[in-house]
């Protein structure tokens, strides 16, 4: 087992001044500012640039997913103009394929939550492709106003070429839940961008749940004024061949913000590829802040590659704190032995580990409607591995 | 009845220089009712010896055999060990992080049992089991032994001595840590397995302070992977007298 824990901030990267962030790029709509990549840039060198299904080129096409939820009273769902999403105050995309998206989608959809409306359940968004032949250019704002609290999901099925940029803009004292779930067919490529504005004083928690698909997503957050808090969440599991990419950027711009990372995945079967990057930038003005990411892989059998690097940037002293933990691990013998020896048969224990690992993730995404069907997906996709002799030997 | 019997037992653990044999030859059987103390220094073999009769994947039985009423243990995984009526309580028993207490629990019993415990009374069994070595019933909503105390820890291996009911129990040191109010916990629990009168107890120990409690039919000293010597009650208190040293410059 590889542990590396870094919980203090003595090895953080240095940045000057002036920079912004040297590992992220300008954000901007100008297609101009996002080329082509070769693969060899920082933010695509994890990333099969082959495999993407030509999306990186920007055709135009007017392919859509099929949209399908139920709104509850108060929540609309509409669509809008590029430029009314502009107007908005949407965050500018930081990457080729969310630039692509509002270049092409040719406007965007707007799930507005007014202010101050608390609801219950879940405001569910089913998100489908048809085919692997689809190339889908998707815009999506979601406006939350102020002091409204409110869960809402988005999931990814079926198949497409998909590239899309989300916003959530988060009003003052607002409270918000975002689920993604990308539960694709196998030939689904989805680069994936959601940007969130954090507004005063307010808490958001994104979960980002990847199970299907070749998926790319990056999840940015970005605060509106002091005092906002973002817990950024993240379960995963890469068969084989497969490649699951997160990619997180936490820009600490106000202060007395918090930020706290924590993602789990698991990897199986040859080829699997798991991609955690995981960048924390801490502004000058950003006193009294906290922040700490932590992500954890665990791999089931050979041939699996987890990738995991956390980056912390830090331009002032003055914070309450800062730290992140990286974990790769293989399966654990000694909690499969003591289950063993307990009479439990090798899958049930195996089943059992991998469940544990997951629970504390499921809980903490708190969406109840969610948490058992998680967990049977969970369960789903061991099975896919029950049989095949785990790598993980003594 | 329930014969445990271990007949020229080597084992061997991989290191970076190769395999290295820890085990040189044990011979012992355990008879039900039958109480046997193995009482040895740090580093002779004895978890070692716990560890190849439950059949973790560390330990290669290079040769001799281990049988359970003449049916081949060794030929057996882990879980069928278990299920065929071997317990290892363990030195160190091992946190599994997101599983609870009482699922744990019930999924053991269920596969020990080839069915699921009826649960009224079930729930109650488990109640009772957790009050009698002084455990706080709500533990069983935690975490496998996660921030449980090492005395936490010994005592939920002897709750599921109780619950699990095997025909032969090996005790790696359940009493090592533990302070006089929990050794005395423990052995209570030690003692109601053994009243039934026909269930074997391998008490492995560092100390002799436990057999005040546990009263072993057989004593073996262990010493540098094998027996060096074997008595009654008796040899423990002449080890409580006069220590290891002996059998260690024996064996050197
Ligand atoms: N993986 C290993 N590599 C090398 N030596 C080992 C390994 N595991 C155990 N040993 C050695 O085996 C011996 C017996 O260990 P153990 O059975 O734990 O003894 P005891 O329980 O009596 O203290 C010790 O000398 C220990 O160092
Ligand atoms: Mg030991």
């Amino acid at each position: 087992m590889t542990v590396t824990e870094a919980p203090n901030v003595a090895r953080a990267v240095e940045t000057s001044d002036k920079v912004a962030s040297h590992l992220h790029p300008t954000p901007s709509y100008d297609l101009a500012d996002h080329p082509v990549p070769t693969g060899r840039e920082e933010i695509w060198r994890f990333t099969p640039i082959k495999r993407l299904g030509g999306i990186l080129e920007g055709e135009a096409s007017d392919a859509h997913l099929t949209w399908e939820t139920d709104l509850p009273e108060g929540v609309t769902l509409r669509q809008i103009t590029a430029e009314e999403a502009r107007a908005l105050g949407e965050s500018l995309p930081a990457d080729r394929p969310s630039a692509l998206a509002v270049a092409n989608a040719g406007g965007a959809m707007l799930l507005d939550v007014p202010a101050e409306l608390e609801l219950d359940t879940p405001v569910v968004v089913r998100l489908r492709g048809s085919s692997a032949d689809d190339l889908v250019w998707g815009h999506l704002v979601v406006r939350v106003g102020n002091h409204a609290k409110v869960a809402v999901v988005l999931e990814h099925a079926g198949s497409a070429r998909y590239a899309a940029s989300t916003s959530f803009l988060v009003g003052d004292g607002a409270q918000v839940s975002a689920v993604t779930i990308q539960d694709w067919d196998d030939d689904a490529v989805h680069l994936g961008r959601d940007a969130i504005r954090v507004g005063r004083d307010a808490a958001v928690r994104h979960s980002a749940i990847s199970f299907g698909g070749l998926v790319r997503l990056n999840t940015e957050v970005v605060y509106d004024g002091p005092g906002g808090e973002a817990e950024l969440l993240g379960l995963y599991f890469a068969d084989a061949g497969q490649h699951l990419e997160h990619r997180l950027f936490v820009d600490h711009n106000a202060p007395r913000t918090r930020s706290n990372v924590d993602y789990k995945g698991a990897l199986q079967g040859e080829d699997a590829h798991a991609v955690w990057v995981g960048d924390v930038l801490i502004r000058k003005v950003a006193e009294g802040i906290e922040t700490y990411e932590s992500n954890r892989n665990l791999v089931l059998t050979d041939g699996c590659r987890a990738d995991s690097v956390p980056n912390l940037e830090i331009e002032t002293g003055e914070i309450e704190g800062a730290g992140h933990a990286s974990t790769t691990g293989r399966f654990d013998d000694q909690q499969l032995f003591y289950l063993q020896s307990r009479g439990i048969e090798e899958d049930e224990a195996r089943r059992l580990v991998v469940h544990g690992f997951f629970a504390d993730i499921i809980k903490k995404i708190g969406v109840p409607a969610l948490e058992e069907r998680l967990m049977a997906t969970v369960e789903a996709e061991l099975e896919k591995n029950v049989g095949a002799r785990p790598g993980a030997g003594a | 009845m329930a014969t445990l019997e271990i007949r020229d037992l080597h084992v061997s653990v991989d290191t970076e220089n190769g395999p290295k044999e820890i085990l040189k030859g044990v011979d012992l059987t355990i008879k039900d009712g039958e109480t046997h103390a193995i009482m040895g220094p740090n580093g002779s073999g004895k978890s070692t010896l716990a560890y190849s009769i439950a059949g973790h994947p560390k330990y290669t039985v290079t040769s001799g055999s281990v049988t359970l009423d003449g049916v081949d243990v060794l030929a057996m995984s882990v879980d069928e060990r278990a299920r065929a009526g071997l317990f290892l309580a363990m030195q160190y028993p091992v946190e599994v992080p997101g599983v609870s207490v009482a699922n744990f629990l019930r999924t053991a019993k269920t596969a020990i049992e080839g069915q699921a415990p009826k649960l009224r009374t079930w729930i109650k069994d488990v109640n009772a089991a957790m009050e009698k070595v002084a455990m706080d019933t709500t533990m069983a909503q935690r975490n496998v032994n996660e921030g449980f105390s090492g005395g936490e820890k010994k005592r939920h291996e002897i709750v599921q001595l109780e619950l699990l009911n095997p025909k032969v129990a090996v005790l790696d040191e359940t009493d090592s840590g533990l302070d006089i109010d929990a050794l005395k916990i423990v052995s209570e629990g030690v003692n109601r397995f053994r009243e039934q009168g026909d269930r074997g107890v391998l008490l492995i120990t560092h100390y002799t302070r436990i057999l005040r409690y546990i009263k072993p039919d057989f004593v073996h000293v262990f010493v540098d992977g094998k027996i060096a010597e074997q008595g009654g009650p008796e040899l423990a208190e002449q080890l409580e007298a006069e220590g290891y040293d002996k059998y260690v410059r024996a064996a050197v």
